[in-house]
């Protein structure tokens, strides 16, 4: 096969894999954020 | 049991559509407004719980916007302005956009109670309801006066903001809140005026198109001339300084000129560039900044003299 036969970025299953990754990461970054300000609130509370 | 091939899945929404989803221009406005109110707050907040009640301001309006634009997204689809929103443009599904803005104003309600306070999550449960369900569901499709009282919903971040520092409402914030109450229908209805025909073309009864132009100027010249003196309340009560004092009469006497130059005048013809009404919109968004700006600057000149 050569390098026009294989549509790499119109490939719906690899470009499905890619959104869902990305939004994996997303979430992934805001849970962790959210994690470390439930502990910062906490010790600020807890200093209260 | 066969599973469906992954070609005949749809694309799932990326995460920029979330946070397309949240209004996030609209949201600057809404967090400068709601970090000013608890600035000029009279009592101090902790940095961490302070970030916190901002974060669950923005969160909260974030997901009322989300709950808007999925009530909305026939609508949005018939105007130039909102038709590559998420939903419109077919990139999410409804059900995504409805659970997302669900999710996200509990979740901001629940922090807000938890970290901050119940009083504040109380009104940030109200804002956020006042504008998904009394503003976007019940009055916008219903009366042309959908500007005046749905206008009430952004009014509310600097009333949390403050009642997150305080812990209670006195006059000052309600002040504050019905400036934004009183300075929203002149800055919707300039825009409304120069993009009324997409309003038109999908049946939404704004001012222009139900009671007519002339009409509506005339009434964004109304609410100018009763936003000078309320601006000015909170100094004659002696709840701010001159600084405050002095910035609010002068922003708010250009806001009230640039009005009665909208009031003033009338269409020339259908390829009118809508200058003065363009001209309103965008001083009504500086204006408003630089208001609030004033309010902070104002308190802090008082702590240090």
């Amino acid at each position: 096969m050569t390098e026009t036969d294989k549509p790499v970025t119109t490939d719906p299953r690899a470009q499905r894999d890619k959104v869902i990754r990305q939004r994996n990461v997303a979430l992934a970054l805001v849970l962790g954020f959210f994690v470390v300000l439930f502990f910062a609130i906490t010790i600020v509370k807890m200093k209260m | 049991m066969t599973q469906p091939s992954t070609a005949a899945l749809p694309l799932p929404a990326e995460w920029r559509d979330f946070f397309a989803l949240t209004k996030p221009r609209v949201m600057s406005l809404v967090i400068f407004t709601g970090l000013c109110g608890m600035l000029a707050a009279p009592e101090q907040i902790h940095p961490v719980l302070a970030f916190t009640a901002i974060l669950c301001i923005a969160l909260g309006a974030g997901g009322a916007a989300a709950l808007n634009q999925w009530w909305e997204a026939d609508l949005d689809a018939g105007m130039r302005r909102t038709k590559n929103r998420p939903l419109p443009a077919g990139r999410m599904d409804k059900t995504s956009a409805r659970d997302f803005g669900v999710g996200l104003s509990a979740a901001s309600v629940l922090v807000m109670g938890l970290a901050i306070g119940w009083l504040a999550a109380v009104i940030l449960a109200v804002s956020i309801v006042y504008y998904a369900v009394v503003y976007t569901i019940w009055l916008k499709p219903r009366t042309p006066q959908n500007i005046v009282i749905g206008g009430g919903a952004g009014a509310f971040p600097p009333l949390i903001g403050w009642v997150a520092a305080t812990g209670h409402i006195t006059l000052m914030p309600v002040l504050l809140f019905a400036i934004i109450f009183m300075w929203t229908p002149p800055h919707f209805w300039a825009l409304a005026l120069f993009v009324q025909s997409d309003y038109a073309k999908v049946g939404i009864p704004m001012m222009p198109v139900v009671a007519g132009e002339a009409s509506t100027r005339k009434q964004i010249l109304v609410y100018a001339v009763l936003l000078l003196p309320l601006t000015l309340v909170p100094w004659w009560i002696g709840g701010t300084g001159r600084v405050y004092g002095i910035s609010a009469a002068v922003l708010s006497t250009v806001f009230l000129a640039l009005s009665a130059r909208v009031a003033l005048r009338r269409r020339t013809g259908e390829d009118d560039a809508m200058k003065p009404e363009k001209q309103l919109f965008a001083w009504s968004v500086i204006y408003l900044f630089a208001l609030f700006a004033a309010l902070v600057a104002d308190r802090w000149t008082v702590m240090q003299g």
